[in-house]
C-alpha cells in the first residue's frame, strides 16, 4: 500500500500557543482513519493545517501529500491536487445559487490541474447523476450556497461536493455534529459510496457513534497535540466504554 | 499571517488601480479661456449657436452661482477646488457640421473602439441575441449617443428612431430644433437654483443628451450614451433630459470613462427625467471614471444631480447605477412621486476601493396618494476608503398610503475602510408605511476559506462572495450591462484581498 498522507513530526503554533506539538500519522490509500480526543486536543487544528486554512503558524515538521510537500502549496492549489475538507460548519454564501458554486470551484480545479473546463451539458449530467446516487433533491442546488438549509442538508452538500470533485483525500471534520440519527445514516452512507482503492479518508470525531457508520480501518486517539494511542476499529468502543481521561493523565 | 493582516499589507502594496480606461486621445481641440465668468458663458453659448433664451437660462444660473456656497455635508473630504482654474469648454477641434459618422474625426472614433463602444451601426446591428430566447432570435440594438468632453461627436439610429417617432439626439441640437420641448422642461425637475453644482451646471453645460418619447411609444431599442472626458484640467457638465410622454416607455443606459491623470478632474453632470400618465422610464448608469492611484492622487470628482419627475398617474422612474470609479461621489438619483399611484425605484451597487470616497444614495419623496418606491442599496467598501449611503424617504401631507421598502447592505473587505449608512425618513401622514433594513458585515475569512477549499483563488472567492452580494441589482440592469458590471465589479477589486 503506498501513502497518501504522511504528517511528521508536525508542530503548529496559533499566535504564542502550540497547539500539536510533534504529531505523526501516515494514512495510506484506500484506508478509513478515525482521529477521536477530547474537545482541545487538536484534531480540528490539524484537519485546518492539512487544508491550508491561514492562521495557523507551522514551526516544524512536514505534510506530505503523494509524495509532494503540501505545506509549500496554497489551499487551493491543494484543493486542484485532491485535498477535500468537509467541514463542522459548513459556511453560507447569499446570492451565489449552489449549482454555480459547484461549477465554478470545478472548473477552477480543473484549470489549476490543466485540464480543459466541464462542458455544461456534461457538468449538468454528471451532478444529476451524483444528485440521484446520494438522493439529494436538485432544487437544493437552485438556492444559495447553504444558505436555509438544515443542518443534515449542509452536510450533505459537503458529501455532494465530495462526489462532484473526486479528492483522493477527504478529511471530515465532526461531521455528526449537529445531525439526528437519520441524518448522519445519509451523509455517512454518502461517505461509504466513496470508498475505493485509491481514496484516503480521515474522520474526525468525538463519539464512536459515527464509526458505527463509518467503519475506520485505524483508529487514533489524540491528547494535548499528540497521536497517543493507534489501534484498530475496537479501539473506538474501547474507549466508549472508559473516556479519554486515561489518556488526558499520560500525556500531562 | 492572519489573511486579515495579508489583505490590509496586499492593498497597501499594489497599485489599487486596476484602471483600463487610462489612455489619453491626441486630437487638437479648442478650449474656452481659463476660468469662470459671464463672458465664458456667453462663448460656450456662441459656440453652441444657441437662441437668446438659452444664453439668458445660462446667465441667470450663473448669477445666482456666484451667491452659492459649496455644500459640506457630504461625508467626503477633498481640497478646495479652485474654480477659476478650470476649462469650462473643450471641443475636438472641427470646423463644420458633422453630416454623417464618415466626418467624425477617426481618432475619436479609434477611442470609442478602445473603450468598446462601436458607434458604426452595422456592428451594433451584428449585436448580442436576446437570452431568453423567446421566439426567432432577435437583434438586440442600441442606439449611442457619445460625448467627447464637451461635445457630442455622432449619435447613431437617427433614422430609425425617427421613424418611430422618439427623438435622440444632443440636447445642443434640439435647444436649436425642439426649443419648445426643451423650454418647456428644461430646469422643470432639478430647477437652476437647486444646488451649488447643478447651478453651476446650467451655468456652463456644454452638451449631453436629449430623448423624447412621444404617447404611446415605445422606444424600439435602449438609449445609450457614453461620457468620456479627455482634455486635462477641464470639467465636464454633462445635462441630460429625458421625456417619456403618456403610455411611453424608454430605457437609457449612461457608460462614463476618462484618462488617467494626476490632477483630479470636475464632473458635474445633470439629469433630469420626467413620466407623464402610465409613462415609465429605467435609467441605468455605469460609472468607471478615473478613480485616482494608488496614493489618492487624481481620480474624478463626480457631483451630480439626477433627478426625476413621476408627474403622471401611474407612472414609474427607475434608477440603477453601478458606481466603481471617481475619487469622490456625491450623487442622489431621486424620485418625485408626484402623480397618484406613481413609483420610484433605484438599485445601487456603490464600489469603493483605494483612497475612493463614495456618499451616494436616494430621495423617494412621495407627494401623490398611493405611492410606492424600492430602494436597494449595496454598498462595498475596501482598501482605505469610505462609502456612505444617504438616503431620504418623505411622505408629504397628503401622500395617502405612501409605502416605501429600503434594504441598504454593507460590505466591508479589510479593515482600514468605512461604510456609512445616513437615512432620514419622514412621514407627515399616519397613512404612510415605510421599511427600512440594514445590515452591515465582513466577507469573512471562514468565507473566504471555504471557497478556496473548493478550489477557487482568493480573487476568485472575493469575485463570487460579491456578485452574490449584489446580485439582486445586477438583476436590474439589461442584460448586456449586466454582464459588463459583473465583470467591472470584480476588477474593480482585484487586488483588495491578500
Amino acid at each position: 500500500m503506498s501513502a497518501l498522507l504522511e504528517v511528521n513530526n508536525l508542530k503548529v503554533r496559533v499566535e504564542d500557543r502550540e497547539i500539536l506539538h510533534g504529531l505523526t500519522l501516515t494514512v495510506n490509500k484506500g484506508q478509513v482513519h478515525a482521529i477521536m480526543g477530547p474537545n482541545g486536543s487538536g484534531k480540528s487544528t490539524l484537519s485546518h493545517v492539512i487544508a491550508g486554512k491561514p492562521g495557523y503558524e507551522v514551526t516544524d515538521g512536514e505534510i506530505l501529500f503523494e509524495g509532494d510537500d503540501l505545506l509549500a502549496m496554497e489551499p487551493d492549489e491543494r484543493a486542484a491536487k485532491g485535498v477535500f475538507l468537509a467541514f463542522q460548519y459548513p459556511v453560507e454564501i447569499p446570492g451565489v445559487a449552489t449549482m454555480n458554486f459547484l461549477r465554478t470551484a470545478l472548473n477552477a480545479q480543473r484549470k489549476a490541474r490543466g485540464e480543459a473546463e466541464m462542458s455544461t451539458p456534461d457538468f449538468l449530467k454528471k451532478v444529476r447523476e451524483v444528485c440521484t446516487r446520494l438522493n439529494i433533491p436538485q432544487d437544493m442546488l437552485k438556492r444559495g450556497v447553504n444558505v436555509g438549509f438544515s443542518g443534515g442538508e449542509k452536510k450533505r452538500n459537503e458529501v455532494l461536493q465530495m462526489a462532484l470533485f473526486e479528492p483522493s483525500l477527504c478529511i471530515l471534520d465532526e461531521m455528526d455534529s449537529g445531525l439526528d440519527i437519520d441524518a448522519l445514516r445519509i451523509a455517512a452512507d454518502g461517505v461509504n459510496a466513496l470508498r475505493t482503492p485509491d481514496r484516503g479518508f480521515v474522520v474526525i470525531t468525538h463519539y464512536q457513534r459515527l464509526l458505527n457508520y463509518i467503519v475506520p480501518d485505524v483508529v487514533h486517539v489524540m491528547s494535548h497535540g499528540r497521536v497517543v494511542k493507534s489501534g484498530g476499529k475496537e479501539l473506538a468502543l474501547e474507549l466508549e466504554e472508559s473516556g479519554y481521561a486515561q489518556f488526558e493523565d499520560k500525556a500531562a | 499571517m492572519p489573511a486579515v493582516q495579508e489583505t490590509v499589507d496586499r492593498v497597501r502594496q499594489i497599485d489599487v488601480d486596476q484602471y483600463r480606461y487610462g489612455f489619453e486621445t491626441l486630437i487638437e481641440s479648442e478650449k474656452a479661456p481659463k476660468g469662470l465668468d459671464e463672458d465664458t458663458v456667453r462663448f460656450i453659448s456662441a459656440k453652441k449657436d444657441e437662441p437668446a433664451w438659452m444664453l439668458e437660462w445660462r446667465l441667470e444660473a450663473f448669477r445666482r452661482w456666484q451667491t452659492m456656497a459649496e455644500p459640506t455635508w457630504a461625508r467626503v473630504d477633498y481640497p478646495k477646488i479652485d474654480y477659476q482654474d478650470l476649462y469650462y469648454y473643450a471641443a475636438p477641434k472641427q470646423t463644420k457640421a458633422l453630416a454623417s459618422l464618415d466626418e467624425v474625426d477617426p481618432e475619436i472614433l479609434r477611442t470609442y473602439e478602445k473603450l468598446g463602444i462601436s458607434l458604426r451601426e452595422q456592428e451594433i446591428l451584428a449585436g448580442v441575441v436576446r437570452p431568453d430566447g423567446e421566439g426567432a432570435p432577435e437583434e438586440r440594438r442600441v442606439a449611442v449617443d457619445a460625448v467627447f468632453d464637451s461635445v457630442s461627436v455622432a449619435t447613431t439610429f437617427q433614422a430609425e428612431l425617427k421613424k418611430a417617432g422618439v427623438i435622440f439626439m444632443p440636447i445642443s441640437h434640439a435647444i436649436r430644433e425642439h426649443p419648445e420641448l426643451v423650454q418647456k422642461y428644461l430646469g422643470s425637475v432639478v430647477p437652476t437654483s437647486d444646488n451649488f453644482f447643478a447651478t453651476l451646471n446650467s451655468a456652463v453645460f456644454s452638451d449631453g443628451s436629449f430623448v423624447y418619447v412621444p404617447p404611446g411609444v415605445r422606444c424600439p431599442m435602449e438609449l445609450s450614451t457614453y461620457f468620456r472626458i479627455n482634455e486635462k484640467n477641464t470639467g465636464q457638465f454633462e445635462r441630460t433630459l429625458i421625456i417619456a410622454d403618456k403610455g411611453a416607455y424608454v430605457s437609457y443606459l449612461e457608460g462614463c470613462t476618462a484618462p488617467q491623470r494626476d490632477e483630479n478632474q470636475l464632473h458635474a453632470a445633470v439629469v433630469e427625467l420626467i413620466a407623464h400618465d402610465d409613462a415609465e422610464i429605467k435609467y441605468s448608469t455605469v460609472q468607471n471614471w478615473y478613480p485616482g492611484n494608488s496614493e489618492g492622487q487624481g481620480g474624478i470628482y463626480n457631483f451630480v444631480t439626477k433627478r426625476g419627475d413621476c408627474r403622471g398617474r401611474n407612472s414609474k422612474i427607475s434608477w440603477t447605477q453601478v458606481e466603481t470609479g471617481s475619487a469622490i461621489t456625491w450623487k442622489y438619483p431621486s424620485c418625485i412621486l408626484r402623480g397618484d399611484n406613481s413609483r420610484g425605484e433605484f438599485y445601487s451597487i456603490a464600489i469603493s476601493n483605494g483612497y475612493q470616497q463614495v456618499d451616494s444614495g436616494t430621495k423617494m419623496i412621495h407627494l401623490g396618494k398611493n405611492t410606492t418606491s424600492r430602494v436597494i442599496s449595496k454598498g462595498i467598501a475596501a482598501g482605505k476608503s469610505q462609502n456612505t449611503y444617504r438616503g431620504l424617504i418623505s411622505a408629504h401631507r397628503k401622500a395617502t398610503g405612501a409605502r416605501n421598502f429600503t434594504a441598504c447592505d454593507s460590505l466591508l473587505i479589510g479593515d482600514k475602510c468605512g461604510a456609512h449608512t445616513v437615512p432620514y425618513v419622514e412621514a407627515k401622514n399616519s397613512s404612510a408605511l415605510f421599511e427600512h433594513e440594514a445590515t452591515t458585515s465582513k466577507i469573512s475569512e471562514d468565507v473566504l476559506f471555504y471557497c478556496v477549499q473548493r478550489g477557487l483563488s482568493q480573487e476568485e472567492a472575493v469575485g463570487l462572495v460579491v456578485n452574490g452580494f449584489v446580485k439582486d441589482v445586477l438583476q436590474q440592469l439589461p442584460m448586456e450591462f449586466a454582464v459588463e458590471a459583473q465583470k467591472l465589479i470584480s476588477i474593480s477589486l482585484e487586488g483588495s484581498v491578500g
